[in-house]
């Protein structure tokens, strides 16, 4: 019997495993170091909160596993052999004992590399010391929820959107929250300005003290090697006992990386690339397939960069769902159907404090060439819509919309993708927007407010054409 | 720090009302039995209690089982002699405790209405209320770090004190006559008369449901949905549930509650209530009819176009208590497959129940027979289902529970009402809960805070519409939802998804 082993239980990895097993009878091995069960990562900054427990956030009961004949091992994979087809559970040269304890070896058919990826640091001086950590990981948790007696203020460095948990969870603990930002404005380098100005504005609404334009230049710890404060670079010092770095995520491939010498008694050549030959740049390389160099060797997730990525994808494209559709892709592959990661319109959510946010399509920070935009603002302040479209000058498809940002406005997903693949106009779009609203019943209705701006700047005099949702079918 | 100060005179408030149940002495007077017992039991009752008779009792408790001892010794000879008719129930010693209390809580019992009661009731608010201050968005930090709503000590006290409310309610009412005595000065201004237990229980739901209910409102309030869903809530229970019945009974009518309905209000075949109904001339017909309608007609009607949801997070009495003083333990709920099991096994068990007993009792008011089929005896159908459903199953476990098994222990597992309409919610429906697309990201804050134990990610991640028999539509998984995938809606009883997409949305690699 065919044996497929996966390193990673996040979703990616998790989600190979189950279409492997819906399609195929072969050997499921996964193995993670991180926890015994697949859990949701979003959701630990809800455990940190108090919503809910970790037990919460297993999206699967734990006999699910046995029942489908998942095998889950709980291991740190240290040396893959990608030559004789095996993982080790230690260092090839390594002679300590406790190691050792550990060790032995799985042998695999297929290997699906799914290793996540791993907070940034950038060789600040003191990123080391005790009180300085990221969020990604259960064991981040864990050691934020050790420290968080202790600390009284905390600084939080680069501006995204698990900097903004972070602000978000140490503020429900009444910490006092410093959030060091490079840019002049909240996550501009992704949002457009106004939306950067409105999220700013709610961050600060929430007693988070937001600084722009400072960049962090050291961490100062005290006599123990615990941080006691920060410079920034303007040369201010602000005193923290806990700092979190949130400044973007890497690939997670520290571990095929390890130079390779005298590999359990053989010699293997010093690969430049990586450990046995897997082709490495800032990520996993793979191709459409999700096949790395290496024959019957897949990594999926955020480990992963794309050599070939689709036109409106970037090569590295950390996110929830685009884990877990590589996790679908690459089952199919291995299960003799060969399927190229093809995800479809772009789209994304997250939730700042007390806003949800939803993003379908694209909308980048600084408007491209022959696009037009369309920003809606409510007077609170707290709700605002921008849709981007094509100029009536464009080549192709004139003024069909290309993307949206929502604030405030559940909007439906299934209605934006097939409006923007679609292509149809920014007008058919307004004239229909109650269609995409996904807001619970009875909640405010904003459309006939958008319509009306858009009206207002362009002199059209477009009507609505449509009622909200599902609902307006049955009367 | 104002929060703090409510928290302490609702927890003053709350001991004293506690300690109201040692207060008074007790007397008790020949006049007092003459007064309630049949002449034929009186002097029985007059033999076997005249070493209580004229003594002074400093202790309610001694008074209390003292006379109970004694009735009850009165009742076995009775059984022993089968003189049904001459026992003597609960309310008649209830009220015997009542008449023969002297002492300051029977003469100051507006002050000390307002001691208990209404100092609850000012400090409750007064830690409630200053929580909107806060920005309006979903803010249930903490939930699991506070002993009361994680089956810690707090809850298990919660609990605890809960469950022997309810007995005591139900079985031994004597022991709490004092809190009988607490309300008389509402009962007096609603009714004319004194509070029977029920008025007491009904006060103290009615209290519970409105000022829980304004914590709900204040807590959701980001969420229109919810506030008009606990508006509607809190007037069923004030209106048509509390006063409605009062002001009918005032008007000598036949007082009903007009929103419970079979098999809910088990009784409501019942021969006693059946023939006071017949009895009461046209108001008393429509009474019969509109129980009868509502359960036949509206039932189904109302399901098919809304869902459950209008009922049980809408109007029901048990639902209300549920979603408003029930809320803090809503995450307590049991989210296995398992628990789901046993779920349905029970609750449809219950409605067997329910309906066989109701046969009976239907079979033995017009054929006089007190044995359907030959061989089942309806009387006692009728009694069990009264004592394990109506009495242990709703109201001690219902209730008592909350702090241990979550706020719907009732209506997920025991409620035969919840079980009719779930199963025309399952299978004739407009109503589904819709997921989103591709957004789920599995987080679980829905199943989390899904009262009724509903696994809602396990739709949400794969793109199913959750369509359930148990779902109450309290609406809390879309309010919890970070990403805004889940949605209660109606329409066409078609296009409700009930097979997972094979590609979620968002992926374009072939079906």
């Amino acid at each position: 019997m065919e044996h497929v082993v996966i390193i990673g239980n996040g979703i990616s990895g998790i989600t190979a495993a189950r279409h492997i097993r819906k399609q195929s009878d072969c050997k499921i091995t996964v193995i993670s170091g991180e926890t015994d069960h697949f859990f949701s990562r979003t959701a630990l900054m809800y455990v940190y909160m108090g919503h809910m427990k970790f037990e919460h956030t297993k999206p699967y009961e734990d006999w699910f596993w046995e029942k489908n004949r998942i095998e889950l091992k709980r291991a740190w994979v240290k040396t893959v052999d990608f030559e004789e087809k095996k993982l080790y559970f230690r260092l090839p040269n390594d002679t300590d004992d406790k190691e050792a304890k550990v060790g032995g070896s799985i042998s695999y058919d297929k290997l699906i590399l799914a290793l996540g990826s791993t907070p940034n640091k950038f060789g600040w001086k003191g990123q080391n010391l005790k009180g300085v950590q990221g969020l990604y990981s259960y064991q981040d948790l864990e050691s934020l929820e050790e420290i968080t007696p202790q600390i009284k203020k905390a600084v939080i460095v680069g501006g995204g959107l698990i900097g903004v948990e972070l602000a978000e969870m140490l503020h429900s603990k009444e910490i006092d929250v410093t959030f060091l930002v490079r840019e002049s404005s909240f996550w501009n380098a992704v949002m457009p300005p106004e939306e950067s100005v409105f999220i700013s504005r709610h961050i600060k609404e929430n007693h988070i003290n937001l600084k722009f334009s400072s960049e962090l230049d050291e961490i100062i710890g005290d006599e123990n090697g615990q941080v006691k404060a920060i410079r920034t670079k303007s040369g201010e010092e602000i005193e923290c006992q806990f700092v979190g770095l949130t400044v973007g995520v890497s690939p997670n491939i520290g571990l095929l990386k390890v130079p390779q010498g005298n590999m359990i008694g053989r010699e293997k050549p010093a690969f430049v690339l990586g450990v046995g030959g897997i082709k490495l740049n800032r990520g996993i390389l793979v191709n459409e397939y999700l096949e790395t160099n290496i024959p019957d060797v897949y990594a999926v997730g955020d480990c992963v960069e794309h050599e070939n990525p689709q036109v409106g994808r970037k090569n590295i494209e950390q996110i929830w769902y685009t884990g877990r559709i590589m996790g679908e892709t690459v089952a199919r592959t291995i299960c003799g159907k060969p399927t190229k990661y093809q995800p479809g319109i772009f789209f994304n959510s997250a939730k700042f404090f007390d806003i949800e946010y939803q993003t379908y399509g694209q909308v980048p920070a600084e408007l491209p060439v022959d696009t037009k935009t369309f920003y809606w603002e409510h007077s609170s302040g707290r709700i605002c819509v921008r849709i981007n479209y094509q100029a009536d000058s464009a080549e192709r498809r004139p003024k069909a919309v290309t993307g949206v940002n929502t604030f405030g406005i559940r909007m439906r997903h299934e209605v934006w993708d097939e409006w923007i693949s679609s292509g149809k106009s920014i007008e058919y779009v307004l004239e229909n927007l109650p269609k995409a609203n996904f807001d619970p019943e009875f909640f405010k209705q904003y459309e006939k407010e958008i319509l009306e701006k858009y009206n207002a700047e362009t002199g059209s005099s477009l009507t609505l054409k449509s009622k909200k949702g599902l609902f307006s079918k049955i009367f | 720090m104002l929060q703090k100060l409510g928290l302490f005179i609702f927890l003053a408030a709350f001991m004293l009302f506690v300690g109201t149940l040692g207060m008074n002495n007790y007397t008790l007077t020949n006049e007092i039995l003459e007064k309630n017992f049949k002449e034929d039991a009186l002097l029985d009752a007059k033999i076997e209690l005249a070493s209580m008779v004229d003594q002074n009792y400093s202790n309610s408790y001694t008074f209390t089982a003292e006379l109970s001892e004694g009735i009850n010794q009165l009742n076995k000879v009775y059984n022993a002699q089968q003189a049904w008719d001459k026992k003597i129930y609960e309310d008649t010693i209830l009220t015997i405790v009542k008449s023969s209390a002297n002492g300051y809580l029977v003469d100051n019992k507006g002050i000390m209405f307002l001691l208990t009661f209404g100092l609850a009731i000012f400090g409750a608010l007064l830690f409630i209320i200053p929580e909107a201050q806060k920005p309006a968005g979903i803010k249930n930090n903490g939930i699991y770090f506070n002993p009361a709503m994680t089956r810690k000590w707090l809850g298990i006290g919660i609990g605890t004190f809960l469950i022997l409310f309810y007995i005591a309610l139900y079985f031994k009412p004597q022991y709490i006559a004092n809190w009988t005595m607490l309300v008389d000065p509402v009962s007096k201004l609603i009714n004319g008369g004194e509070a029977s237990r029920w008025f007491m229980y009904g006060f103290l739901y009615t209290i519970s449901v409105l000022v829980m209910g304004i914590r709900y409102i204040i807590k959701y309030r980001h969420s229109k949905y919810q506030i008009f869903r606990t508006l509607s809530i809190m007037f069923f229970q004030t209106c048509i549930a509390f006063i409605l019945p009062e002001i009918m009974s005032n008007l000598n009518l036949p007082s009903a509650d007009l929103k419970n309905m079979w098999p809910l209000d088990y009784s409501f075949f019942f021969n006693y209530r059946i023939d006071k109904l017949l009895a009461s001339g046209a108001f008393g017909i429509f009474l019969l009819v509109w129980g009868i309608v509502l359960f036949v007609v509206g039932v189904p009607v109302m399901v098919y176009f809304f869902g459950k949801r209008w009922y049980c997070s809408w109007v029901c009495g048990c639902g209300g208590l549920a979603e408003t003083l029930g809320d803090p333990f809503r995450q307590l709920s049991n989210k296995s497959l398992k628990a789901w099991k046993i779920e349905r096994y029970l609750i449809y068990g219950v409605l067997a129940f329910a309906i066989i007993m109701t046969i009976g009792v239907l079979y033995t008011y017009f054929t006089g027979s007190y044995n359907l089929l030959g061989f089942i005896p309806t009387e006692s159908l009728k009694s069990s289902y009264g004592f394990l459903i109506g009495s242990i199953f709703s109201g001690v476990v219902g209730t008592g529970f909350y702090p241990l098994m979550g706020n719907r222990v009732w209506c997920r597992f025991g409620c035969p009402l919840a079980a009719y309409l779930g199963i025309i919610q399952r299978f004739k429906s407009k109503f589904r809960i819709t997921t989103n697309g591709g957004q789920c990201i599995s987080c679980g804050n829905c199943s989390t805070h899904c009262e009724m134990g509903i696994d809602v990610r396990a739709y949400a991640q794969k793109g199913q519409d959750i369509v359930r028999s148990s779902c109450v539509g309290c609406g809390v998984c879309s309010a919890v939802c970070p990403r805004g995938v889940l949605n209660l809606e109606n329409a066409e009883t078609g296009t409700r998804v009930m097979i997972a997409p094979d590609v979620l949305l968002g992926n374009l690699m072939e079906k």
